[in-house]
């Protein structure tokens, strides 16, 4: 049923029709919209049967998960930015494992300086930690990418971290199509657990493994997400036929064909691309869009594949790798091994910056003119960067940085975007 | 593509609004978007809330910089944020006061625009009156309902009930009723005269 509600709403109908039975949440902006309608769901005993546990902090959110589903439940958690960062070595935990927990990561950038808008540094932070990693363009895929993520996560036994854009996603009211519980329970069968703490079968999990089997293991994480690779394609395609969208999957191209310049972006950021492109190829300009959706696994041969016969490749991320420039980019770079086509690094929205079509707009066509530099910064201020480098120099006692900047900028209230 | 912003503070359900506005148009069976812009939420501290309607999917995700449409829930802000920046030239405007745009020296912001698409509008006072708290959201969207015939009352009604229950509702409704009615008969006067 189409329904005009909060992206964070829509997440959670959508996480209650896939019947979790242990939700533990610490509250942080800007996922706390979401437990906050599971846990009232719950209180209501419209969730049932389900366990709603206030926790005292993210790691203990994590932990509780861990236990949870190491007990056979369904478990399902939801952080943001410093609060992933905190719940950070259960994270690691929950993959090594191999337990089978959905988080949402409504993506924020992380301090310092303390900012709670949105940017994919946290998630970029847990890149390696071993949890599948699936990022959502719109509402309606954040909606449905956690209920494929319920069955992928289940059926590999690995965790899944549904990240969607904070504020922009998550506080943004939208266009959803809410399935019937009948359609999720049609798509997603019930939880067999790999491994079971279950008092009439005893086993220990979670044993010390010393250098004589801990690179199996951990090969075999690896394993499992190259098994992901295959199955997530396929869990889109069976998604699709039950629910009739075409949602999920490993990425997405639009206007891809005969591109000579190639857009690879993830999340929200894709919806403002799309228009920018659509409008450029109005006015003749060869240029296509590659969205990624699963980033870990990083579906490396259809990076490729989608990018090899472009001329040029733009890498647009919300994230920045300090010391050496991008994150998804690095990636995309590796997807494109010696193949001759540059690939431009280009680091935009941080902290919230808004990303606009008129700088995609000037930053495509500089594209296009082939007079970007390899690592770039959508719409840097260098005024104030260079003015702070100068006090840097004339003064040892400079100041706080990030003080001195907002000093020089005065009062932000006046500014709309 | 129509572009509508609210500025307002904390506490006055700028928010809110942008989104009853969007569940309003999606009742008539448009696309709609609504999002905050937000800042450290504080009551009192400058909020923006965007709202876009369409026919076709929206995609996009940049903040209303050049708007079809303001409303100003607190014309205090009038003195501290740039609250017309980017609006069209034939942009509606709404304010929430009693007083006219000479009175508050908008005088110049006025000139050359179409004054069937300017509004004053005594929100708040609508709002104690039919709510019992000064807040005037609902009268305010209500009031643009009519101002720019986007939008009918009955979809702006079942959008505050969509939002509210019990009493919040029908004070909210009653306060959209009295804007509505009051800004359509005031925009048919100014047809007249015109």
């Amino acid at each position: 049923m189409l329904k005009q509600i909060e992206g964070s709403r829509a997440v959670a109908e959508a996480v209650a029709m896939c019947r979790p039975e242990v939700i533990c949440a610490y509250p942080i902006s800007p996922q706390t919209h979401i437990v906050e309608a599971l846990g009232s769901m719950v209180k209501s005993g419209e969730l049932a049967p389900c366990e709603f546990i206030n926790v005292e902090s993210e790691f203990a959110a994590m932990s509780v998960a861990i236990g949870a589903s190491a007990t056979g439940a369904r478990a399902y958690t939801a952080t943001a930015s410093q609060g992933l960062l905190f719940m950070s070595e259960a994270v690691y935990n929950a993959s090594g494992l191999g337990l089978p927990i959905v988080m949402t990561v409504a993506n924020r950038a992380v301090g310092a300086p303390i900012n709670i808008w949105n940017d994919h540094s946290d998630a970029m932070s847990q890149r390696d930690s071993g949890w599948m990693q699936l990022f959502a363009e719109n509402n309606q895929e954040a909606l449905d990418l956690h209920i494929q993520a319920f069955r992928l996560a289940e059926e590999l036994s690995l965790p899944v971290m549904v990240c969607m854009d904070g504020f922009i996603l998550t506080h943004a009211y939208e266009q959803v199509d809410l399935p019937t519980p009948q359609q999720v329970d049609a798509y997603l069968p019930a939880f067999q657990p790999r491994q079971v703490l279950d008092p009439r079968e005893p086993v220990s999990i979670g044993a010390m493994v010393g250098p004589e089997a801990f690179m199996e293991v951990r090969y075999l994480a690896h394993a499992r997400h190259m098994q992901a690779l295959e199955r997530i394609p396929q869990l889109a395609a069976e998604f699709k036929r039950v629910f009739g969208r075409d949602t999920g999957g490993l990425v997405h191209t639009h206007r891809a064909e005969d591109a000579e310049t190639m857009v690879v972006a993830m999340g929200s950021v894709l919806g403002t691309i799309k228009d920018t492109v659509d409008e450029m190829r109005d006015d003749g300009h060869r240029i296509g869009v590659l969205g990624i959706t699963s980033f870990r696994p990083f579906p490396t041969d259809l990076v490729r594949a989608a990018l090899h016969k472009a001329r040029r490749v733009v890498v647009l991320e919300k994230s920045l790798a300090v010391g050496i420039g991008g994150i998804l980019s690095t990636d995309v770079r590796m997807a494109m091994s010696h193949l001759p086509v540059p690939v431009h690094t280009v680091v935009a929205g941080l902290g919230g910056r808004a990303i606009t079509r008129k700088s995609l707009h000037r930053l495509f066509r500089e594209a296009e003119q082939d007079v970007l530099e390899p690592l770039g910064f959508l719409d840097l201020e260098w005024d104030l960067v260079n003015k702070q480098l100068a006090r840097e120099r004339n003064a040892r006692r400079s100041g706080p940085a990030a003080e001195n900047i907002l000093r020089d900028i005065g009062t932000v209230a006046s500014k709309i975007a | 593509m129509f572009e509508l912003r609210i500025h307002g503070r904390g506490g006055q359900g700028v928010v809110t609004a942008a989104e009853m506005f969007s569940v309003a148009a999606f009742a008539e069976g448009r696309n709609a978007q609504a999002f905050p812009s937000f800042g450290s939420e504080r009551t009192g501290a400058p909020v923006v809330s965007f709202c876009r309607i369409s026919d076709r999917e929206l995609r996009l995700r940049e903040p209303v910089m050049e708007p079809d449409a303001i409303i100003i829930q607190d014309i205090t802000l009038l003195h501290q944020v740039d609250v017309f920046a980017g609006l069209k030239k034939d942009g509606y405007v709404l304010l929430n006061t009693a007083r006219s745009f000479e009175e508050l020296g908008l005088g110049d912001l006025i000139a050359g625009r179409p004054p069937e698409r300017l509004c004053t509008l005594s929100a708040t006072e609508i709002a104690l009156k039919h709510i019992g708290r000064p807040i005037p959201n609902a009268p305010l969207i209500a009031g643009f309902a009519a101002l720019s015939g986007l939008i009918r009352l009955e979809s702006v009604i079942k959008a505050i009930s969509e939002k509210f229950s019990g009493k919040v509702a029908d004070g909210n409704i009653a306060a959209a009723t009295e804007a509505y009615n009051l800004i359509k008969t005031r925009i048919e006067e100014v047809s007249t005269h015109a």
